[in-house]
């Protein structure tokens, strides 16, 4: 996020598109409905009508992997009438002019043919954002999981650069990250682009440093993303170590996924749980859960925080930090004669320039707000709650001229209908952790298909009996649910529950650079049982 | 320039738009409250934080007084207290029982702690009364069979706590108050299940009750477990006790103590502040971190009541690996690590050093991510390494 989750309450108006924030990030939605009780005006746009959409002054229900297109109508209306802060655009943006041009053609009304949304409504939308003092962007999955993820990012970025809705309190472009330490794997530098820090592996400055830290040479090119690594397995990737992902049932096309993962000579999953995928493994290693393990994480507004133990793991459970230095040992790797996590993490803050302000002992005593927000680029920073003020990092904000593509598969005559995915307030992710926990049953207790009552009677279906679904991949069963939260023309599921693989059906494509799976559309069948 | 007022002799100053009762606390002053919760919007309804205001003829709330300058205000005085003490035994009077389960909730002692302050002995004090709410008649409200909060209106003193921090806290407004005077009672919209309602089992209404009124069932439940020693079975949520029996058993039960460790919630992105409760290396419940920076005291049903799958049967207690038979067997940490490793030498060999690929968690602290990327580069000199945030 570029900017911190106080600035949830801040904003005049605010933008969200493409996530389910009340179910997904229920505590950050707290901080919306307060803006909108203060009387800030709130545009949602998502395909289905979602807990947000209910508080919305104005819902855009645009058609799944539509968002380019919505969000080009925008910039041309906002282009059009004069809604651009063209001191802004001078110092700090470049390309605004070719931009410029390269939004006459995509005109609102062009914008609804795509979409669906009326014309009148973007304009709308695109008044309201452009002309208030404050505006700020939310957005999740909703954006990033198609095969124009990238596209989708950066037409946001062009609607907060050219109205200079950046790097001010109550604005930005802020994605809210899933899992509670997943902007910390990427600090760290599990990527296959960038060291720990995001400092760029094809950087020759990044890549002597990293020469002499680890003592050993790198690769001078990137590496492959995890989604072209399982599409080579059995291939030219042979061996896997994998850290706690369920990786068979987070990720799109299931049986393919499978396929690959038992393909391999070497399989190695360190977990908490026996996961679908950890039973595919040759090596299961037992971890630590949270609430076990000492350690430092990061959250979706760049704020390192402490993990701490508080209870004895189980049996012989081990942190995962002790069972890879183990392993590393073992084949003789230089590096890793840790004995705690703390020399680690001092070790991470040391190499990583984002970091280099920060140790154990200040993220232990914990800090007043701001304070150990990243970057913090020396001992005596204050950390970096709100990004961009001033100037952005590097150099100025680039205008992108996108276009809008269609998704990977659309409809046809076989597969008639939009499926949509995505996860539940009381359920998370694959379901292994609530699907453990008391009560959560009581809420949740099984996966169903929501589907426009129109719909159920087009397809000869009914509520709360079980339909087949098909995709060009394969066919799940699934319990039908009628609900206008579904418009016509889409259905939705999550992938918690391992006795509905709705990732049988999806990963018909990925965005070409960010390897992001398609997991948001997916033209599929449904006929009655 | 900063503007002063006087309180209890002593000029302090203060800053626009603050009450009385937030200066009052800055200086250290201890005024009693019951219906405030510093997040809220003050509310003025217990009347416990009165203080003399000269110049004012009756005294004033101090939560719901704005601080202006030149103002002189008493704290305690004699006749102050005296007031207090009575509303005090009053609200008392007509509860139930006032020593509750500490794992009610975050701030169910409050009630006690007054109490205690204002030297009334539990004994002939505890209320005899059925409680003044009809709320505690209301069916509907007893028999809610939900497995995370216990709804026990006798213990309710109409602070609307629970009511505020639903509406403004969590802007869910699954709550509200219903009637007036002796027939008050909060209840859900049609006076039903929180289930059928729009609550989301946050369990904010829980953690702002002075009294356990509302209480979390599940943590109470888990401590009974733990000190009935050696678990019989796990009881299942579809087996809920009835929400009056777990009620008399717990008022049994004050005694209880627990030790709290700070940490981050494991589930999304927000990072919400918690704190872990534990009895005997058991983990019985979680409250929210009120000066959590990321969530401000706030919390959601996942952070909130789904914490047990760590303590779980089905936890990975023994390293395995697969035998000749194909499948997974337990083993000795030597013997795993040696296969572990001895697999990736292998695989190298063979294939060369592009044939191995690591995947990072992001749901494991950062040092196992750190050491995950370490471990491909420093061990195979690649960048095959990501995470799973592609997915
Ligand atoms: S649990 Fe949360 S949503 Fe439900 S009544 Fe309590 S405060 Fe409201
Ligand atoms: S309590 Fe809920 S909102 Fe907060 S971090 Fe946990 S899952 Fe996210
Ligand atoms: S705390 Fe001020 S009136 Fe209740």
């Amino acid at each position: 996020m570029s900017n911190p989750l106080v600035d949830m309450q801040k904003p005049d108006v605010i933008f969200c598109i493409g996530t389910n924030m009340t179910e997904c990030h229920p505590v950050a939605a707290t901080g919306l409905k307060k803006a909108v009780a203060r009387g800030a005006k709130l545009i949602v746009a998502d395909p289905r009508r979602i807990g947000l959409a209910e508080i919305s002054h104005l819902y855009l229900p645009l058609r799944v992997g539509s968002d380019t297109a919505l969000l080009l109508g925008m910039a041309h209306v906002i282009a059009r009438e004069g809604l651009i802060d063209e001191e802004f655009i001078k110092n700090r943006t470049v390309g605004f002019d070719e931009f410029f041009e390269h939004l006459s053609p995509w005109t609102p009304e062009w914008a609804e043919t795509i979409t669906g949304v009326p014309a009148k409504d973007i304009k709308t939308a695109a008044m309201w954002y452009g002309s208030a003092d404050k505006s700020a962007i939310y957005y999740t999955l909703g954006i990033t999981e198609h095969i124009c993820g990238v596209e989708n990012v950066q037409s946001l970025c062009n609607l907060a650069l050219m109205t200079g809705n950046i790097g001010r309190e109550g604005t930005g472009i802020n994605p809210m990250r899933g899992q509670n330490n997943i902007q910390g794997a990427g600090d760290s530098g599990a990527l296959p682009n960038n060291y720990p820090g995001f400092q760029s592996v094809t950087e020759p400055a990044n890549q002597a440093k990293f020469k002499r830290e680890y003592d050993t040479e790198i690769d001078l090119e990137k590496g492959i993303t995890k989604v072209t690594a399982l599409e080579l397995c059995g291939d030219r990737i042979h061996a896997m170590l994998i850290d706690g992902e369920n990786t068979l049932l987070s990720d799109p096309d299931r049986k393919h996924c499978e396929h690959a993962l038992r393909s391999l000579e070497h399989l190695v999953v360190i977990d908490i749980f026996l996961t679908e995928t950890a039973q595919l493994a040759d090596v299961v290693l037992p971890a630590t859960a949270w609430g076990e393990t000492d350690g430092v994480c990061t959250n979706t507004e760049r704020r390192v925080q402490r993990l701490r133990a508080a209870v004895p793991p189980p049996g012989e459970a081990k942190p995962d930090w002790w069972i890879i230095c183990q392993i590393a040992q073992r084949l003789g790797f230089n590096g890793f004669d840790f004995d705690s996590p703390k020399p680690i993490f001092n070790e991470l803050c040391r190499v990583s320039p984002i970091y280099a302000g920060l140790d154990w002992e200040r993220i232990d005593k914990g800090a007043k707000n701001g304070v150990n927000q990243w970057p913090v680029p020396h001992k005596a920073h204050p950390g970096t709650p709100r990004l961009h003020e001033g100037e952005f990092v590097n150099g100025r904000g680039i205008f992108s001229n996108v276009h809008y593509r269609d998704p990977a598969e659309t409809i046809d005559d076989a597969f008639p209908m939009w499926l949509t995915t995505g996860r539940r307030l009381q359920s998370y992710h694959t379901h292994t952790q609530t699907g453990r926990a008391q009560g959560i049953e009581y809420l949740l207790s099984e996966e169903t298909l929501e589907v426009n009552p129109a719909d159920i009677e087009k397809w000869g279906l009914s509520d709360g009996e079980w339909c087949q679904m098909s995709s060009a991949r394969g066919s799940i069963t699934i319990k039908v649910k009628a609900t206008n939260r579904s418009p016509r023309g889409t259905v939705f599921a999550s992938f918690s529950f391992a006795d509905v693989p709705v990732n049988l059906l999806t990963g018909s494509g990925y965005d070409a650079i960010t390897h992001t799976a398609e997991l948001k559309v997916c033209p599929v069948r449904l006929e009655p049982l | 320039m900063a503007q002063k007022l006087t309180i209890d002799g002593k000029e302090v100053a203060f800053s626009e738009g603050e009450t009385l009762l937030e200066v009052a606390e800055r200086y250290h002053k201890e005024i009693p409250t019951l219906c405030y919760d510093t997040r809220l919007e003050p509310f003025g309804g217990c009347r416990l934080c009165i203080v003399e205001l000269e110049g004012a003829r009756n005294p004033v709330a101090s939560c719901t007084t704005k601080a202006a300058p030149g103002m002189v205000v008493r704290t305690a005085t004699a006749k102050i207290e005296a007031y207090r003490k009575t509303l005090v035994e009053l609200v008392i009077g007509e509860n139930r029982e006032v020593d509750v389960h500490p794992l009610r909730g975050y701030a169910s002692g409050e009630l006690a702690n007054l109490r205690d302050r204002y030297g009334m002995s539990s004994e002939g004090t505890r209320g005899t009364g059925p409680g003044r709410l009809t709320g505690a008649m209301s069916g509907t409200s007893k028999s809610d069979d939900n497995p995370f909060i216990l709804r026990d209106y006798e213990l309710c003193i109409s602070c609307y706590r629970c009511v505020r921090v639903c509406a403004e806290q969590e802007g869910d407004h699954a709550i509200t108050v219903m009637n007036r005077g002796f027939h008050t009672q909060i209840a859900t919209e049609f006076d039903g299940l929180l289930k059928d309602s729009a609550c989301t089992f946050c369990g904010q209404c829980i953690q702002t009750c002075p009294t356990g009124a509302l209480a979390d069932k599940k943590a109470m439940r888990a401590s009974h477990t733990v000190a009935q020693g050696p678990v019989r079975r796990v009881p299942s949520a579809v087996e809920t006790r009835d929400s009056e029996d777990l009620a008399k058993e717990n008022a049994l039960a004050p005694e209880t103590t627990f030790d709290k460790t700070r940490t981050i919630c494991p589930y999304c992105g927000v990072g919400c502040s918690v704190d872990i409760l534990t009895q005997d290396e058991k983990i019985v419940g979680i409250h929210p971190a009120m000066d959590g920076p990321a969530n401000l005291g706030a919390l959601c049903v996942k952070g909130q009541f789904a914490y047990d799958f760590v303590q779980h049967p089905d936890r990975l207690k023994m390293p395995l690996v697969r035998g000749e038979d194909g499948e997974l067997h337990e083993t000795t940490w030597d013997d795993a690590l040696d296969r572990a490793a001895e697999g990736f030498r292998k695989t190298a060999a063979a294939h060369g050093r592009h044939s191995i690929y690591g995947i990072a968690s992001g749901r494991a602290p950062s040092e196992a991510a750190y050491l995950m990327q370490k471990f491909i580069r420093v061990g195979f000199g690649t960048n095959y390494i990501d995470n799973c945030s592609r997915a």
